[in-house]
């Protein structure tokens, strides 16, 4: 089961209180852009087996959007941040190469 | 709502009259204006998760631009006026939604476990107690739980779950379904 904390509210919110809302920070691509990049923003998704960034919605609690930081094979949270941001803060890459050596997920990685 | 009011099984179980209801929203900006409803009941303006209530009136904390004030239904007109008049100008608002929700109380010494029952939140006396208010799932449904001054639980979802959240309390509370959560077994 996963539990997220939510970064708007504080509050430890067990999964069932939280609506996922799929891959987290898609660049939209709108008019005017090439069909190949249009399709990308619709279409393209990681599906990673392991570190994963997505977006959840805290849907029965404070209603608010964030971003989380999970492994897809383990369900381990390696944090939450808030949804006005367009990648995911220093200190969860830095949670991350610490307990996932070598990671990478999409352009991000271990460095 | 059916015909039952109250029902006692492993806690007491009752469908609580209507109450006054304002939803009130703003942003940071409108705090000043939004800090109106803590004067007008002679109460605090609630933190993050909090409840400040006085008698049969309060501020509940829903979210960081969200809070809900619970008054007598004949307050309603004269707190609307005064709020909106106080916010004025802000990208923020106070409805009168007293139709929009229904209330329940839970009382008794298993009032605690037959929520524990139904709702994913950690109901252990030192983590939930008078002053706190939560958002929450009741089964299926959305609702918010917060505890009065006498240690009995007052429940609001939306009106038309209403008898779904009643039966699902009534079910929690079904007499001898007692699991001693946060109780010692008697004998
Ligand atoms: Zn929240």
């Amino acid at each position: 089961m996963l539990t997220f904390r939510c970064p708007v509210c504080g509050v430890d919110a067990e999964e069932t209180e939280l609506s996922p809302g799929g891959e987290a920070h898609l660049k939209r691509y709108g008019p005017g852009s090439s069909d190949e990049d249009f399709s990308g923003y619709l279409f393209q998704r990681e599906n990673p087996r392991g570190v994963h960034f997505e977006r959840w919605r805290h849907a029965y609690g404070c209603g608010k959007w964030f971003h989380a930081a999970r492994c897809t094979q383990t369900l381990e949270v390696f944090g939450t941040y808030p949804a006005q941001t367009t990648e995911p803060p220093q200190e969860i890459l830095d949670t991350i190469t610490k307990k996932r050596p070598g990671w990478t997920w999409r352009e991000l990685g271990a460095k | 709502m059916a015909e039952t009011r109250e029902y006692k099984g492993i806690a007491l179980i009752r469908a609580e009259p209507p109450c006054g209801m304002i939803t009130l929203r703003g942003g940071p900006d409108a705090a000043k204006g939004l800090a109106t409803a803590g004067k007008r009941l002679g109460v605090k303006m609630p933190g993050p998760l909090g409840a400040e209530l006085k008698d049969d009136r309060g501020l509940l904390w829903m979210s960081p631009d969200e809070v809900l004030m619970l008054c007598p239904a004949e307050d309603v007109p004269d707190h609307l006026d005064a709020l909106r008049g106080a916010l004025k100008g802000h990208h923020a608002m106070a409805v009168d939604t007293s139709d929009m929700r229904v209330r329940f109380s839970v009382s008794g010494a298993h009032a605690r476990e037959v929520l524990a029952k139904l709702c994913p939140l950690d109901l252990a006396p030192d983590r939930f107690g008078p002053g706190h208010v939560r958002r929450t799932r009741l089964g299926q449904v959305a609702a918010a739980i917060w505890m009065r001054g006498d240690g009995a639980f007052e429940v609001i979802c939306f009106r038309s779950v209403g008898q779904y959240v009643l039966d699902l309390l009534q079910v929690a509370a079904a007499p001898g379904s007692e699991v001693h959560l946060f109780s010692q077994p008697v004998g």
